[in-house]
């Protein structure tokens, strides 16, 4: 059904610090979107600003197709948010909590509870449900936050650094609900993290976003080429001669992987072959050793992931 | 060339117009019945609720609730011995024997209407100086704001809580001390003296309600509840001690000698009396001795001319109402600017998650 987000010429100021700074950018239906970028970056704030939460500078705001800074009551009635840190009346139930939100959605108090009972059960919190929520662990909080996001059936929900103090098998849990709930009901999700692994577990696309810009967006694979714009490809080979004396030496080998074309770099150490190119050319590669008699004892791409795509810009910045 | 000029003008000015419209006929969209009124409407009714539901089972709440009631009562008991003394001595029409429930006292405890004086104000600060912040804080606040419910609703919301609580408790100590009296004396009020006290407990609801609003604008201001707490009470405690500390000061020093002229004194006497109009308190003492006392007669000194000839008999309720209408604007003024002044700054505000 088109594009749930979408944000073209973004820009807020406070004072004369550039926090957001002319974001375009949008989201499809049914798309995990991850928002990846260092402490104020400027990610809240975008997050308030589709919300209608905060006013805008400049540029423009649609959440599924409404215009977040005319009628930010349209739009939150449909986009579920869950605060970064979120916060609960600790002297009232799980339950009642969730209730009181659903009522603020004007959920009619039976169909309310109903549904609160199936989201409880959803996140698994049905038994801590009469439980005051101060006695509710940080990972239990983190899923009521959740229930209480998905309580409006939303047709977006925005997560800001939701896994934020939880345990590596919590975030791994939580991480799997909010996927297997954006499947199964077709929800957009725009997940803001700085955590690079966690957002290449869940996210389809990716934009990293720093000092208010959004330097790349893309699929992960992508962003690598859109960053670097060269030697991509970093292949490990291990060779092996039992036969001594019937090969060219190693150093004749590596003259011929310099000839492939756009290889830009070999290092040889220790029978181990370090090779950079711009291209995948690890075909070639393994063919061209077999036929030189000697063996392949390993041959591993490193494809860079987001923490190296991460560290190269701040390498940049520096 | 000046018709030009005037054409143009003109043209800006429906411009203006027109545009003014639009923002208008917008503001209103909200109260439509056919889009999103009713669905406004129903959520504010929750919010109320629970605030409501909070104060009422908050041990603040519970503890003051218990102060106010047990000093009235005390005080109820003192005055009823006395009262009951002066009817059976007393058989005139006119001595308003409910009116002195409210305010007279055998001396060992001060009268009902101090104490709800004196302890209002506390009652009111204790209601909303966490109003805000404690939200804020506690990181319920964007979870609430993120819900499609307008801004202001949470500031109303809270306000309306407040001002409920408080008139549902000062129309129960109202309405006790006349249950009591009645058991009591065996007479029923006449219609003059249960308006004058229906009018007082709606009066003291304005004066705690101002104290209300003072402390949620402190609260939408500061972000730790205890420096809102402490910057309300330094208020209320500036009014009641320091400020007429210095107002005697001041009057002191500009006292007319004995033999100064008329008008001089006059001057005097005048300033003597502004001064002490800007204070709350004062507002408020002088509502109710007007209200619960039908002989006051005057508020602001008097010339010998205009007490000439004056009989010294009680007002009707109507006069009575009218000697304090200025003190009534007053305080309905301070009230509503501490309000505006909270409701302002928390629409403009940036809200973030425990910012």
């Amino acid at each position: 059904m088109g594009k749930r987000i979408e944000v073209s010429g973004l820009t807020k100021k406070y004072g004369s610090h550039l926090a957001v700074d002319d974001l375009t950018l949008s989201i499809e239906k049914g798309e995990i979107f991850g928002l990846l970028g260092p402490n104020g970056a400027g990610k809240s704030t975008t997050i308030l600003m589709l919300l209608g939460l905060t006013e805008v500078d400049s540029g423009s705001v649609k959440v599924c197709g409404i215009d977040a800074t005319r009628s930010p009551l349209d739009v939150k009635s449909k986009v579920g948010y869950l605060p970064e840190d979120v916060g609960f009346y600790n002297d009232y139930s799980g339950l009642q909590n969730l209730m009181y939100i659903a009522r603020l959605n004007n959920i009619p108090i039976k169909q309310a509870r109903k549904s609160a009972l199936d989201i409880l059960e959803k996140v698994g919190l049905l038994d801590a449900k009469d439980k005051k929520v101060e006695s509710y662990s940080r990972g239990m909080r983190q899923r009521l936050g959740l229930a209480d996001v998905l309580i409006k059936e939303p047709e977006v929900i925005i997560l800001d650094e939701p896994t934020l103090g939880l345990d590596p098998e919590g975030v791994r849990k939580f991480l799997q609900l909010i996927v297997r709930l954006s499947r199964k009901q077709g929800i957009t999700v725009l997940f803001s993290s700085h955590h690079l692994h966690q957002i290449q577990q869940v996210c389809d696309r990716v934009g990293i976003f720093v000092k208010g810009k959004l330097l790349a967006e893309g699929k992960i694979s992508d962003l690598a080429e859109q960053l670097f714009t060269k030697n991509t490809f970093t292949i490990e080979v291990g060779v092996t001669s039992d036969q001594t004396n019937l090969n060219p030496p190693l150093e004749e080998v590596t003259k011929k992987i310099k000839q492939i074309k756009s290889v830009a770099n070999v290092t040889l150490n220790n029978n181990c072959f370090l090779i950079e190119s711009k291209h995948d050319i690890s075909d070639e590669l393994s063919k061209l050793i077999v036929n030189l008699g000697y063996g392949l004892s390993y041959l591993t791409k490193k494809e860079y992931g987001l923490d190296d795509i991460y560290h190269q810009y701040f390498q940049e910045e520096k | 060339m000046n018709t030009k000029v005037f054409k143009i003008n003109i043209a800006n000015f429906a411009k203006i117009k027109f545009l003014e419209l639009i923002n208008f006929i917008d503001f209103f969209k909200r109260r439509t019945p056919d889009n999103a009124s009713n669905f406004s409407l129903a959520s504010f009714k929750v919010m109320v609720q629970k605030e409501i539901t909070d104060h009422i089972r908050n041990w603040r709440f519970i503890i003051l609730f218990a102060i106010i009631a047990l000093a009235c009562m005390g005080t109820l008991f003192s005055t009823l011995a006395d009262t009951a003394k002066t009817f059976a001595t007393n058989n005139s029409e006119n001595t308003f024997f409910f009116l002195n429930l409210f305010t007279k006292s055998d001396g060992t405890l001060p009268s009902f209407f101090v104490f709800v004086g004196f302890l209002g104000p506390l009652f009111g600060i204790s209601l909303g100086f966490d109003a805000i912040s404690s939200e804020q804080n506690k990181g319920t606040l964007s979870r609430v704001m993120a819900q499609p419910i307008p801004r202001d609703y949470i500031i109303n919301a809270k306000f309306l809580a407040g001002i409920i609580v408080i008139s549902v408790m000062l129309f129960t100590l109202s309405f006790l001390v006349i249950g009591a009296g009645l058991v009591a004396l065996g007479i029923p009020p006449t219609a003059e003296e249960f308006i004058r006290i229906v009018i007082y407990t709606i009066l003291s609801i304005v004066y705690v309600s101002f104290w209300l609003n003072l402390s949620i604008l402190f609260s939408v201001r500061f972000k730790q509840p205890a420096t809102s707490a402490l910057s309300g009470l330094a208020v209320w405690l500036f009014f009641t001690i320091f400020y007429p500390l210095i107002v005697n000061i001041i009057i002191k020093g500009s006292e007319p000698s004995k033999f100064a002229s008329e008008s001089k004194i006059f001057i005097y006497q005048k300033l003597k009396f502004y001064l002490v109009q800007i204070m709350p308190s004062e507002l408020f003492n002088e509502i109710t001795s007007a209200l619960l006392v039908p002989s006051v007669r005057s508020l602001s000194p008097l010339t010998m001319e205009q007490m000439h000839g004056a009989i010294p008999s009680s007002l009707p309720i109507g006069q009575s109402l009218l000697l304090v209408w200025p003190q009534v604007t007053g305080l309905l003024a301070l009230t509503l600017l501490c309000f505006l002044f909270s409701y302002v700054i928390f629409m403009k505000r940036e809200i973030r998650s425990r910012g």
